[in-house]
């Protein structure tokens, strides 16, 4: 395999591994050293990627895996601290200013959510794979995952509501 | 109708049992400007949705890891290289031309310490010769002070003469 080959073959997916590694570890630096050491060792193990019935539900249960040791370990201790995404808006129009906070509040949300769930809510509702997918990414059984789902976007909608009634009631 | 519809579907939703097209036509929904007020809530959810598909993974990823192996190599083919120089003249030892060389420089060697001892031996020779010389000298200078001595008495038998 070529490296051109093994580019237009991760291509299609690297993003999705991106935002799923920064979905678990939060800060972007982080994310991105994730995806780099993945797409590294799918590189390493290039004469092998043929055997893989599946190289993009491969790569996204590695990315859960070492994200998840990442979390485990000790490295991950200052992630907490560590992470601050300043973005520069540097429009900053009332509505736009308002949009992007409730979209923060969103994901304050999912940062809260147990690690299971935010990988379920990020496979599901942000790459849009269905759950016969899922289930072979996670190992688990597709009525457990569904379950799972369900109480996760029941947390976000009771957090939303709440913080969108804040002050009212 | 639409309200209600979206209604069922958020309800199906929060159950995870929806498909994915209909989370779709929900994310759809939600996108559009006219939300009914009671579901503005729910905006910012697919709202956020649908800007995280948009994040991009923009780093370069180095997949050169051929070049490194090469590089790795290298000092231990320098390793090989040296040892080599090393080992192998001693293994061999001398060719037959080196031998033949030595012998030439061997001979040329013995020729040069003879001709220089026949020099020596000449040279040892003019040395006694000129000890002779020494001693030679060595009575010149005794027969000068007899000459002395007798230039001495000339000088008294003369004052004798005189005196007469």
């Amino acid at each position: 395999m070529k490296q051109a080959d093994f580019v237009s073959l991760v291509m299609p997916f690297k993003d999705k591994v991106f935002r799923l590694a920064k979905r678990l570890l939060v800060s972007r630096e982080e994310a991105e050293d994730a995806t780099q050491e993945i797409l590294l060792k799918l590189w390493k193990n290039k004469q092998k990627i043929g055997e893989y019935k599946n190289v993009e539900a491969f790569s996204m249960t590695m990315t859960k895996n070492f994200c998840l040791d990442r979390l485990k370990s000790k490295q991950a201790q200052n992630l907490k601290i560590v992470h601050s995404n300043y973005t520069n808006n540097d429009s900053s129009l009332q509505k736009q200013v308002e949009a992007r906070d409730s979209m923060d509040w969103v994901s304050k949300i999912m940062e809260d959510l147990p690690e299971q769930q935010k990988i379920i809510v990020q496979l599901r509702d942000i790459e849009e794979y269905d759950f016969a997918e899922i289930s072979k990414m996670l190992d688990m059984n597709e009525t457990a995952i569904r379950v799972s789902l369900s109480r996760a976007r029941k947390t976000i909608r009771e957090k939303l509501t709440s913080t969108h009634r804040y002050g009212i009631k | 109708m639409v309200l209600n519809n979206i209604e069922e579907l958020l309800e199906k939703y929060n159950n995870a049992e929806t498909s994915l097209k209909e989370e779709a036509q929900l994310k759809a929904y939600f996108a559009s400007d006219d939300v009914a007020p009671h579901l503005e809530h729910y905006k910012p959810l697919f709202q956020y949705f649908s800007l995280s598909q948009q994040e991009q993974y923009t780093k370069d990823v180095p997949l050169n890891t051929k070049k490194t192996k090469l590089y790795q190599w290298i000092s231990v083919a320098a390793v090989a290289v040296l040892m080599l120089g090393l080992i192998v003249p001693q293994v061999i030892g001398p060719s037959q031309e080196e031998l033949k060389q030595q012998e030439l420089a061997m001979a040329t060697y013995n020729k040069t310490m003879e001709a220089l001892s026949l020099v020596s031996i000449g040279m040892n020779e003019g040395k006694q010769q000129l000890n002779s010389l020494a001693l030679v000298s060595d009575n010149l200078n005794y027969g000068i002070e007899g000459a002395s001595k007798l230039s001495e008495f000339s000088k008294t038998t003369n004052k004798i003469f005189k005196n007469k």
